[in-house]
């Protein structure tokens, strides 16, 4: 049983909801990530087959999976999609030295209409300042019902988030995030380690609920994202449900958003 | 073969109303001269639609508006207000 100081907060869980990401900086000890970025080098990585228990596709000698056995990684992991969760796929992301176009949005997966949502890590072995990269999400955008690159012909948002940062930080973002590896303009190669996780338990208080009452959640929950435009009242009901979904209470609202909705009386009024 | 070349300017706003703000945007250079990519610019440029059109770019596509399909109401997807714009360049 994982120690409760690892797990995540409900604060950060409510954050996850509203942002779609929750970054780490500096979270991976330095000398995993010199031998994680060797792995990538080498392409010697081992790669699982999708469906595989986690905890099964790397052996105690891959820094790779070290850095995902450590109890910092393994407290995200089990606050967000349960203790045992299988692997879906990895992948090393690699932009070469002198790449001036950036990749094209996307998300990663077609429509998907589960409640129930998985979670890929994006983890940055080596420093990755904004000439290096690195890769470009777009925070909020994780509910929207796209297909793969149909987003391909937009290039730019209000809010979008270029991921820069220094080694062993790590980002996980739910499976629906709309992203894009940026240009490298730096004589160096670029790696980032992907990997995606599916839950095996009901996605329900798993994380650290000792707060799970702090009225910032609410705040948190209802936060705009300048690009949504007049969108905005959509997402935050798009949140509420999936809120409801993660605390197993039907009941929750934020401001009055969907019991305005859901209030239809069908009881009679009596006659004088 | 015609000296002018396209140039596209795709704005989408806040609300429909062409004086509201641009909440992303996104170029495409039928001149050759420069090739626009994802994240290559954190401001728009332009604050509206009637701000491009006051610097000479020419509107060739209005958003449709569709009422939402019955059961998608409270589904988000695409921008939906989206106005694509023209200029047309000597080269």
């Amino acid at each position: 049983m994982i120690d409760k100081k690892y797990l995540l907060n409900t604060e950060q869980m409510a954050n996850f909801v509203a942002d779609g990401y929750l970054r780490f900086d500096e979270l991976i000890p330095s000398e995993l990530n010199e031998a994680a970025h060797t792995e990538m080098e080498e392409g010697i990585i081992v790669r699982g087959r999708g469906g595989t228990v986690l905890d099964e596709v790397w052996d105690d000698e891959s820094a790779v999976g070290k850095v995902f056995r450590l109890p910092e990684v393994q407290g995200i992991i089990h606050s967000l999609v349960g203790e045992n969760p299988l692997y879906d796929h990895h992948a090393v992301h690699i932009v070469r030295p002198q790449n001036n176009i950036g990749q094209i949005w996307h998300a990663d997966a077609i429509i998907d209409l589960r409640m129930h949502f998985d979670i890929q890590f994006f983890y940055f072995s080596h420093d990755t300042p904004r000439e290096m990269g690195g890769t470009m999400i777009l925070p909020g955008s994780h509910y929207r019902r796209v297909c793969e690159t149909d987003i391909a012909r937009y290039q730019n948002f209000l809010g979008q988030l270029p991921i820069t940062c220094n080694a062993g930080t790590l980002f996980v973002v739910h499976h629906g995030m709309w992203h894009c590896a940026q240009p490298n303009l730096t004589d160096r190669t670029r790696y980032m380690f992907k990997l995606r996780l599916n839950p095996t338990v009901r996605q329900c208080q798993l994380w650290n609920t000792d707060d799970i009452d702090t009225p910032g959640i609410h705040g948190a929950l209802g936060r705009n994202h300048r690009w949504y435009g007049n969108d905005v009242r959509l997402e935050i009901v798009n949140r509420i449900k999936q809120w409801r979904f993660l605390i197993g209470d039907d009941s929750f609202d934020i401001g009055y958003w969907l019991s305005r909705l859901e209030n239809m009386p069908e009881n009679a009024q009596d006659a004088a | 073969m015609s000296e002018l070349r396209q140039q596209l300017l795709v704005l989408h706003l806040h609300t429909p109303d062409l004086n509201s703000g641009v909440v992303a945007w996104a170029l495409y250079d039928g001149t050759g001269q420069k090739r626009h990519t994802t994240g290559d610019s954190e401001t728009p440029p332009y604050s509206s639609v009637v701000e491009a059109m006051q610097d000479g770019w020419r509107v060739i596509q209005f958003p449709q508006q569709f009422p939402a399909y019955p059961g998608m109401e409270y589904h988000t997807s695409y921008l939906r207000f989206e106005y694509i714009l023209e200029k047309l360049e000597k080269i």
